[in-house]
C-alpha cells in the first residue's frame, strides 16, 4: 500500500504542494487527473521518493520513504517501475538492451534468463521484431511501449505512470491505455497513473484523484467523480477552462 | 544605503560561490568514493578510455607536433642569440615534459572529451534517463561517472606522454634538418639534462589535470538545466571551468614541484 500524507512543497517560494493526502491499497490502480502545471507530476515524483516534501509524509507498506538512506531507498525502489512522459529510453542502447539493462544491472541473471525475459516483455507490449532498434529510429508509440516493457520486465509491486500518452494521436494513446490495462489485469501491480485521457482512463482505474492548486480537489472512485456537483470536478470533465486557469508549476533546482 | 545595497549584493554573490564550491567538493568525494568501491564496471570503463584516449591520438599527435616544432624555432632564436644553440634539444625537452605536455594535452582532452562529456551527461539528464536509473534502485554515479574518472586518469598520462614524445621529435626534425644543430648533440644534451623528477612531475601534473577534467565535466552535465539550451551552458561552462583550473592548478603544482 502506498500513502501519502500531508505533502507540503514550494520551489523557490512557490506551493506546489499544500496537505496532500491520500492512500492506495495493494493492487489497486489510481488516475490523478488535473490541470498542467498543478503539481502531478511533482506529487509523483515524491510518491516514488525523487523528491523530498517540506512537510509531510510518504509511506510504502508503512515504510517511511523520508525516514530511509540512499542505499535503503534504492533497494526500495527495486520493486518500483516508472514510466516516464518521453520514455527515458538510455538513448546510446538499442530497445532490446534497454529491456534488458534492469535484468543485467539489477537482478544479475545469466544472460540466457536475460533474453528469455526482454524478449517476453517486448512481446508482451507488441515490440518483438523491433529489438535492435536505437531509441531515435522508432516512433512515438513504440517509445512508450518499450518504455513500459522496460518497466514491468522486473515484475515490480508498484508502477508510477507520468503521462504515458502524451504526445500520441488517439489511437496510439488509447492502444497504450489499453495495454496498461492488460498488464494491470494480469501482473496485479499497484499503479498510479498521470493522465489527462478523460474519461477514457475512467475504464482502467479504481480511485481517481483530482489535483487542483496543489491540493486534492477529489477522490473516489470514477464513477463518484462522474456524479460530483463539484464545480472544479464538473469544470474538468466538461474541459471547461472558466474554473480551471493553467498554473505554471517551478522545476526542482539543480 | 547605496553601501549597504552594495555590501549585500557582494555577500549573496559569495555565499552562492561558496554553495556551488560546496557542491562541487561533495561531487568530487562522492567520485572518488564510488570509484574505490565495488563494483566496478570493467567494460564501460574501457568504452570511456576509448573515447577519451585512444579517440585524442590524432589530435593530440598534431598538437603535440606543431608544438615541438614552434618550440624549436623560437628557443633556437634565442639561445642563438647568446651562442647556447647546442641546448635547444634540453629546452625543447623540459618544456614539453615538465608544462606544455602536461598542459596542452590536458586543455586538448577537455575541449574534445570533456565537452562531449558533459553534453553526454546533460542530455541524459534532461531526458530523465539518470532518474531512470535511480528509479532502478542504480546508482547513476556508477554508470556515467566513475568511467569516465578511471578512463580520464589512465588516458591522461599516457597521452601526455604521447605529446612530449612527439613534440620532441618534431623539435628534432626542425633542430637537425631546417636550422642545422647537430643530432648527436640535440639528443645527447637531453639525456644528460632531463632527469626523472622532470617526467615524474610531468606524470603528476598530467594525473590531477584528468581529474580535473572528468570532475569538472560530470559536475556540469550531471546539473545542467532544462532543455538545449541549459545543456549548450553546461557544455561551455564546463569546458571554460576545465581550462582556467587546469591553468591555476598547473601554477600550484609547478611551485610545488619546482
Amino acid at each position: 500500500m502506498i500513502q501519502a500524507v500531508g505533502l507540503h512543497k514550494a520551489f523557490e517560494g512557490v506551493p506546489v504542494l499544500r496537505g496532500v493526502s491520500f492512500e492506495v491499497p495493494r493492487g489497486h490502480f489510481m488516475a490523478l487527473v488535473g490541470r498542467s502545471g498543478h503539481g502531478k507530476s511533482v506529487l509523483l515524483r515524491h510518491l516514488a521518493g525523487m523528491l523530498r516534501p517540506d512537510r509531510g509524509r510518504v509511506c510504502i507498506d508503512g515504510q517511511d520513504l523520508a525516514s530511509l538512506g540512499a542505499h535503503e531507498l534504492r533497494r526500495l525502489r527495486r520493486r518500483f517501475g516508472f514510466v516516464f512522459q518521453g520514455g527515458a529510453l538510455f538513448d546510446s542502447m538499442t530497445v532490446y538492451d534497454n529491456v534488458a539493462f534492469p535484468l543485467r544491472e539489477c537482478m544479475r541473471l545469466e544472460e540466457e534468463d536475460v533474453s528469455r525475459r526482454a524478449s517476453e516483455a517486448l512481446a508482451r507490449v507488441g515490440l518483438a521484431g523491433a529489438e535492435g532498434k536505437l531509441p531515435a529510429q522508432i516512433s512515438g508509440g513504440m517509445v512508450k511501449r518499450a518504455a513500459l516493457a522496460r518497466a514491468l520486465v522486473l515484475e515490480p509491486e508498484l508502477i508510477f505512470f507520468d503521462e504515458p500518452t502524451t504526445g500520441l494521436d488517439p489511437i496510439t494513446a488509447h492502444a497504450i491505455l489499453e495495454l496498461i490495462a492488460q498488464c494491470h489485469r494480469n501482473l496485479r501491480f499497484t499503479g498510479i497513473i498521470v493522465s489527462h485521457q478523460i474519461p477514457r482512463i475512467f475504464e482502467i482505474v479504481e480511485h481517481v484523484g483530482l489535483l487542483h492548486d496543489g491540493r486534492l480537489r477529489f477522490v473516489g472512485t470514477p464513477d463518484d467523480m462522474l456524479a460530483s456537483d463539484d464545480e472544479v470536478v464538473v469544470a474538468m470533465l466538461r474541459g471547461d477552462d472558466a474554473q480551471m486557469e493553467p498554473r505554471r508549476t517551478p522545476g526542482p533546482r539543480r | 544605503m547605496r553601501i549597504l545595497d552594495c555590501l549585500e549584493t557582494i555577500g549573496r554573490a559569495a555565499l552562492r560561490a561558496m554553495r556551488r564550491a560546496g557542491r562541487m567538493g561533495v561531487f568530487l568525494g562522492g567520485m572518488v568514493a564510488y570509484a574505490v568501491t565495488p563494483p566496478w564496471k570493467p567494460r564501460l570503463c574501457l568504452r570511456r578510455l576509448f573515447f577519451i584516449g585512444a579517440q585524442s591520438v590524432l589530435v593530440i599527435a598534431l598538437t603535440g607536433a606543431f608544438t615541438g616544432m614552434v618550440l624549436t624555432l623560437q628557443g633556437f632564436y634565442a639561445l642563438s642569440r647568446f651562442g647556447s644553440d647546442a641546448f635547444i634539444g634540453p629546452l625543447v625537452a623540459l618544456a614539453l615534459v615538465r608544462e606544455l605536455g602536461p598542459v596542452l594535452a590536458g586543455l586538448m582532452v577537455t575541449g574534445r572529451g570533456g565537452s562531449a562529456i558533459t553534453a553526454e551527461i546533460g542530455i541524459m539528464r534532461i531526458g530523465e534517463q539518470l532518474d531512470a536509473m535511480e528509479l532502478m534502485g542504480l546508482n547513476p554515479f556508477r554508470y556515467v561517472v566513475v568511467p569516465n574518472l578511471v578512463a580520464a586518469v589512465v588516458a591522461m598520462p599516457l597521452l601526455s606522454a604521447m605529446f612530449d614524445v612527439i613534440g620532441i621529435w618534431a623539435g628534432y626534425l626542425i633542430g637537425v634538418r631546417v636550422l642545422g644543430v647537430s643530432g648527436g648533440t640535440y639528443l645527447g644534451e637531453i639525456a644528460q639534462y632531463l632527469e626523472t623528477r622532470d617526467i615524474a612531475a610531468g606524470v603528476w601534473k598530467s594525473l590531477s589535470f584528468g581529474v580535473i577534467i572528468c570532475w569538472v565535466s560530470c559536475y556540469k552535465g550531471y546539473t545542467c538545466g532544462y532543455g538545449a539550451e541549459g545543456v549548450s551552458r553546461a557544455t561551455t561552462q564546463g569546458v571554460v571551468l576545465s581550462s582556467v583550473l587546469i591553468l591555476v592548478w598547473d601554477y600550484f603544482m609547478t611551485s610545488a614541484l619546482f
